[in-house]
């Protein structure tokens, strides 16, 4: 792949609290977050990644595992105490505050968990504001701010203020307010997280089509790693400050980097993420059995919860498609559920994996939910 | 007689000799300028005749507020008026409002600069504490030998004492401003000064208000202190009152102090809440 890098973290490092560089001496000597004493918090250890152009990056992590702080160096709110960030080719290192500005003008915009409305300015110009700090005049700035306040559905409301919105508008306001700085990077702090279930999902939903449409590039911060795998097109897992395994939803589900991560995507519904072509059988003799006429088929990308009353209907095997047409591999009802096992080490997901005989899946049955 | 004894009086007493002898330029100016001012605002209030005053007032209650108060002010004034204490209360208003006004150019800004620098904050809070707390006759005493007898002694004095809860106001406002929606002023790419304007005042202004009404109460409760020192006004009839043991003379001056007071106070509790509404809303 050769997608352009558009944001890039190498050995970022931010220590709170006292003698911060030799805080990372000791890190990067292998000492862990307890080592430091009470007055120094490192809160992001050697942090590495790249974020590719229009993609939907997202860092995942429990409270306290740093990523808002991670999230925050990437726009300069916090300067790395350690390593490099960065954005659309610029460095952040040494940035002068007028360059800093600027950046976060034209770069990278942010939308934030409690909303960060100003209470006393209407929808409109809330939504305007970044257009008014880049110096936009009046009529240009509340035009282009009415026309993406349409796009995130608030149409209607721009004169209204933000306490007499709910919860899910006041963050459309909050996104409406990132989009219309018409900035290629989108950095998302928890922001669906202070919503409740019905609405966040909606939001997600609208946050997955506004990205094919406008083609952003996108890093979303969560606690909810549901949430994670749904918007992911990879996912960072932050533990104790550090970033334990980047992969796409698919992979950190399948393949756990440590005990850690595994026990965390125990709770993840694995039906909604897990896809036909991660969990099938592919060796020739089971795409050799697949490809009798007559058999139903399922596409590799389609999730396993749209594909269980399908195989429950059919007495052979499904036939696996990739986008042509051409069958990749079989899935049997035993696979299937033996793909929902959470057991990662001795389970069916390994046995796929190294293309074993899939009888002897069988006996991991009860495992299934 | 004591052994121990330290002379910090004597050292007081040299500095503001020192003061004299070498800053005294600087303060026959600030002197100049301060008689200037108060004299202009007494000017503006005994110039035209009482009722017209009395009716701005009243107006300016009846817009702020509503008619029950505007009622009340007219009560009020009336009755300053009856007791014959027109003019005295109007050259103490001209004081107060002055002092005021000066009293919150000072703290506001410095209230700022003490929530962006918490060294300056723990430097300003002892000052603060020391300013509010010291007995306001003893400001009398250096301001006379400062500014000699009149009224500016009586501003100066009046503008220190009454600085305080402005300065602590303002700094309480502005630290309490929502930490995230100052983020995304920064996030967006505002400078410093735009987010100062645009989120950080807006949003502290309630706070700022309840400052500077308390700003203004405390002003009128020195200006009787201020009548000591010859500042006239109110404060001047309070003191004759208190050499003659003149009980009727003490109680009428008094009791226009109150009124302008509560006049004073409501207007600005008010004009604070106002401006809390339509952040908001």
């Amino acid at each position: 792949m050769n997608e352009t890098i558009v944001v890039k973290a190498e050995g970022l490092y931010k220590v709170f609290g006292r003698r911060p560089t030799d805080a990372i001496r000791k890190l990067r000597a292998g000492a862990s977050r307890k080592d430091l004493g009470k007055s120094t918090t490192a809160a992001v250890i050697d942090a590495s990644f790249e974020v590719r152009k229009g993609e939907i990056f997202v860092v995942m992590g429990l409270s306290g595992s740093g990523k808002s702080t991670l999230i925050r160096m990437l726009n300069g709110l916090l300067p790395a105490t350690g390593g490099s960030v960065s954005i659309a080719g610029t460095p952040l290192t040494g940035i002068s505050d007028k360059d800093l500005r600027k950046l976060r003008q034209e770069k990278v915009s942010m939308v934030f968990q409690h909303f960060a409305l100003m209470p006393h300015r209407t929808v409109l110009n809330n939504a305007a504001y970044a257009l008014e700090v880049q110096g936009v005049d009046k009529a240009e700035r509340e035009e282009r701010a009415l026309k993406v306040l349409k796009l995130v559905g608030l149409d209607g409301w721009d004169q209204k203020y933000p306490s007499q919105l709910s919860g899910g508008m006041k963050q459309r306001v909050g996104l409406a307010r990132a989009l219309a700085a018409e900035t290629d990077i989108l950095l998302m702090d928890e922001a669906f997280s202070a919503l409740d279930p019905l609405i966040r999902r909606e939001m997600q939903e609208q946050l997955v089509t506004l990205q094919k449409e406008l083609g952003k590039t996108i890093i979303f911060i969560t606690h909810d790693l549901n949430e994670a795998m749904f918007l992911g097109d990879r996912i960072a897992m932050m533990h104790d400050g550090r970033i334990v395994q980047v992969g796409t939803p698919d992979e950190i589900l399948t393949h756990p980097a440590d005990h850690y991560v595994e026990q965390f995507v125990q709770d993840v519904d694995r039906t909604r993420v897990l896809t036909a072509g991660v969990v099938m059988d592919s060796t020739p003799d089971d795409v050799r059995s697949a490809s009798v006429p007559g058999a139903t088929s399922v596409r590799e990308d389609a999730p396993l919860s749209e594909i269980f009353g399908l195989a429950a209907d059919s007495d052979r095997p499904l036939a696996v498609v990739d986008g042509d047409d051409n069958v990749v591999g079989s899935l049997g009802q035993e696979t299937l559920l033996s793909a929902l096992s959470n057991s990662t080490s001795t389970g069916p997901l390994t046995v796929v994996e190294d293309e074993q005989e899939p009888d002897a899946q069988i006996t991991d049955g009860e495992a299934a939910r | 007689m004591n052994e121990f004894r330290i002379p910090l009086g004597d050292w007081v007493d040299a500095g503001v000799d020192w003061v004299l002898e070498n800053l005294e330029a600087l303060f026959e100016f600030i002197s100049m300028i301060f008689d200037a001012s108060y004299s202009g605002i007494e000017w503006v209030l005994l110039t035209p005749p009482f009722y017209v005053i009395m009716l701005v007032l009243i107006a300016i209650g009846w817009a702020v507020r509503n008619w029950k108060f505007a009622l009340g002010t007219a009560v009020g004034l009336v009755l300053i008026y009856g007791v014959d204490q027109w003019e005295t209360s109007m050259e103490s208003l001209a004081l107060v409002l002055f002092a005021g006004l000066i009293a919150v150019l000072l703290s506001v800004p410095l209230g700022i600069w003490a929530a962006k620098s918490s060294r300056v904050s723990a430097v300003l809070k002892p000052v603060l504490d020391f300013l509010q707390t010291m007995p306001a006759f003893v400001y009398l005493l250096p301001a006379v030998a400062l500014f000699g007898v009149g009224v500016v002694p009586g501003i100066v004095a009046t503008i220190l004492f009454a600085m305080a809860p402005g300065v602590r106001f303002t700094e309480l406002g502005i630290r309490g401003v929502d930490k995230e929606v100052v983020e995304a002023g920064h996030a967006f790419g505002s400078s410093p000064w735009r987010i100062l304007r645009q989120i950080q005042v807006p949003l502290a202004m309630p706070t700022i208000m309840a400052g500077i009404n308390q700003v203004i109460m405390l002003s009128l409760s020195m200006v009787v202190i201020a009548g000591m020192v010859g500042a006239g006004g109110l404060g001047g009839e309070v003191v004759s009152a208190l050499q003659r043991i003149d009980m009727g003379l003490g109680f009428e001056a008094g009791i226009s102090v109150v009124i302008l007071a509560i006049y004073l106070d409501r207007l600005s509790a008010s004009l604070g809440k106002s401006r809390a509404k339509t952040a908001t809303a």
